[in-house]
């Protein structure tokens, strides 16, 4: 287990912020490595659990996939939802450019 | 024809309205009265719908005047959490990232709740996301606790409880994913009701974390809550964790009292509650078992595992739930280059600090290295708290045990302490891991402020939940219960 028991650094903070899309200021940056080491120090209690033979839970209810036949029904206007949109043309929303731009 | 009689309760006003002694149109203008009173002193509500709330009014009326029934809820006003879409109506979930978006559809409760003849009237601040425990984290402002302003509601559902308690609505609805609703229900002197898991559709409801997160009704008394708990529980094709199971009405259950029923009262929440809370359970016990329950302390100590897991899953649900909000297709944008700045100046400028330690802290437990040390074993650890449940409900039909363990604590005394404030959240959280119901019921005051005391069960439980939070009601002290007259704007206890 890599480096459990020490604090949240200005590294980790950097790195889990890049990863969340989360520009941080420099202020941020240490405000949110103290918090987080205090808050993982404490939630960290539970590593320390022998719980080699505990299935997990993630869910509390035993999850099926619930299908139906395959037939088509309303949907939401295409347009009422491209009106809630920032930037929207043709029918779709529009974004910067993702891979620089075209030639 | 009468007045509206402040403070009449949604099964009355409803029965009187549908009986035609009462037009809806009065009630919910008076309830408009009310919040015009004493919003400014409260910020109860991010948006208020008056115009549409008396159109809706006046519906019922004419389903009534027709000789028709407009439901169960005929013509009383509801506050709606503001985490909960509504066509047409802004809806926030307390983030500047969804500041001016206006959902296209109804979530399933709000049109069960209009179904049944109750009339929104408007949209109630919460911590951003329904993230905290006091309200504080709105990026609109805190709400204040109606028992006395310089403190909070609790939260995160903390204007729809204080909107009950101050008596501006009979009835609101909250969603409590770690405590979120039965919490800012202690603290503000209501009941408030954390139904099973898959109990109520979560369809339409801005996700948290997804495992975890459940609607629940908060009222002024155990029977308002059931009502409204009646009317929206039930199965949604539309939600694909919703059960699709038939539960007798909990409304039906109320009159049976508790002769005979098992009631364990958890010792380890007595433990780090504060005094009075602690005074609370244990008169709590004394009236169950003097209506014929036995009562016995029970130790579950798995239990006080629970935050820990929680503070590991929740965010990691999180984390993943809010990587929606990237400026493309609703909410905020804030140009970039490129698309990937783009994103990430469109989150940083759109959410508060404790949505983002929320996301970075659950992105940290799921991040290559970490994720079996951390997200992996508080899966392992929510089977544990589910075991210690598991076992104490072979003995026993319910638990009881404080649901906060301090009263109402004051604007900004945790505002710079995460952790202190997730600790106010420690009995309510293990229900939600487990998938199970609970209820916080009002029984005392404490130096001017209410105790709540909180029944639990097993998943599907609420009959006998219900049975003994109507006997824990019963035997309070009724000071401690909203709807309260708050003191006018500005002006402290």
């Amino acid at each position: 287990m890599p480096g459990l028991s020490e604090a949240f650094s200005r590294d980790d903070v950097v790195y889990v912020a890049r990863l969340a899309r989360l520009d941080l200021d420099r202020g941020e940056v240490d405000l949110y490595a103290a918090q987080l080491a205090s808050i993982i120090d404490h939630v960290a209690a539970v590593t320390g659990l022998d719980t080699s033979d505990v299935p997990a839970t993630a869910h509390p209810l035993e999850l099926v996939n619930v299908l139906r036949p395959d037939i088509p029904g309303p949907t939401l206007p295409r347009d009422e939802v491209l009106a809630r949109a920032p930037l929207a043309e043709s029918g779709r929303f529009r974004v910067p450019p993702i891979l620089g731009e075209a030639p | 024809m009468s007045a509206w009689a402040y403070p009449a309760g949604a099964v009355e006003t409803a029965r009187a309205v549908r009986a035609g002694e009462l037009r809806a149109r009065e009630v919910v203008a008076a309830a408009l009265g009310r919040i015009g009173r004493f919003e400014g002193a409260l910020h109860c509500f991010l948006t208020v719908t008056a115009d549409a709330a008396l159109t809706a009014a006046d519906a019922v009326d004419a389903v009534v005047a027709a000789g028709g029934d407009p439901g169960p809820l005929a013509g009383v006003p509801i506050a709606l959490k503001d985490n909960l879409c509504t066509r047409g109506i802004p809806t926030t979930a307390g983030s500047h990232i969804l500041e001016n978006w206006v959902p296209p559809y109804d979530a399933t409760v709000v049109k069960a709740v209009a179904a049944a003849g109750a009339v929104a009237v408007g949209k109630t601040n919460l911590d951003e996301f329904a993230m905290g425990s006091s309200t504080e984290n709105s990026a609109y402002g805190p709400t204040r606790n109606p028992w006395d302003p310089t403190r909070v509601p609790g939260g995160s559902s903390g204007g729809s409880a204080a909107a009950v308690a101050a008596g501006l609505v009979p009835l609101a609805l909250g969603s409590d994913t770690g405590g979120s609703v039965r919490q800012p229900a202690s603290l503000c002197g209501v009941v408030g009701v954390k139904p099973t898991y898959g109990l109520v559709s979560r369809y339409g409801l801005i996700a948290f974390a997804s495992s975890l997160d459940q609607i629940g009704p908060f009222a002024a008394t155990v029977a308002d809550a059931a009502a409204l708990l009646d009317v929206i529980a039930g199965h949604d094709p539309a939600d694909s964790t919703s059960l699709d199971v038939a539960l007798e009405p909990v409304s039906r259950q109320l009159g049976r009292g508790v002769a005979g029923l098992r009631v364990g009262l958890i010792s380890d929440f007595l433990v780090d509650a504060s005094p009075s809370c602690v005074a609370a359970v244990r008169e709590a016990a004394a009236v169950l078992a003097g209506a014929g329950a036995t009562v016995e302390e029970v130790a579950v100590p798995a239990l006080m595992l629970g935050l820990s897991a929680y503070y590991l899953v929740a965010p990691a649900e999180a984390s993943s739930n809010l990587a929606r909000y990237d400026g493309v297709r609703y909410g905020l944008r804030v140009d970039g280059p490129d698309v990937t700045q783009m994103n990430g100046r469109s989150r940083s400028a759109g959410f508060g600090p404790e949505v983002k330690r929320r996301i970075m802290l659950g992105t940290y437990v799921l991040s290559a290295g970490y994720y079996d040390a951390y997200y992996g074993q508080a899966q392992r650890v929510r089977t544990l708290v589910a075991r210690g449940f598991a076992e104490a409900y072979e003995r026993f039909d319910v638990l009881i045990g404080p649901t906060s363990p301090t009263v109402a604590f004051e604007i900004g005394a945790k505002t710079q302490d995460p952790l202190a404030m997730y600790l106010s959240d420690l009995y309510t959280i293990p229900t939600n891991l487990a998938g199970h119901p609970a209820v916080s019921v009002p029984f005392a005051l404490s130096e001017g402020l209410p105790v709540g005391v909180q029944v639990l069960a097993p998943a599907l439980g609420e009959g006998p939940m219900f049975r003994a939070a109507a006997v824990v009601e019963a035997g309070a002290d009724a000071a401690a219960r909203g709807p309260i007259e708050p003191h006018a704007a500005g002006a402290v206890r």
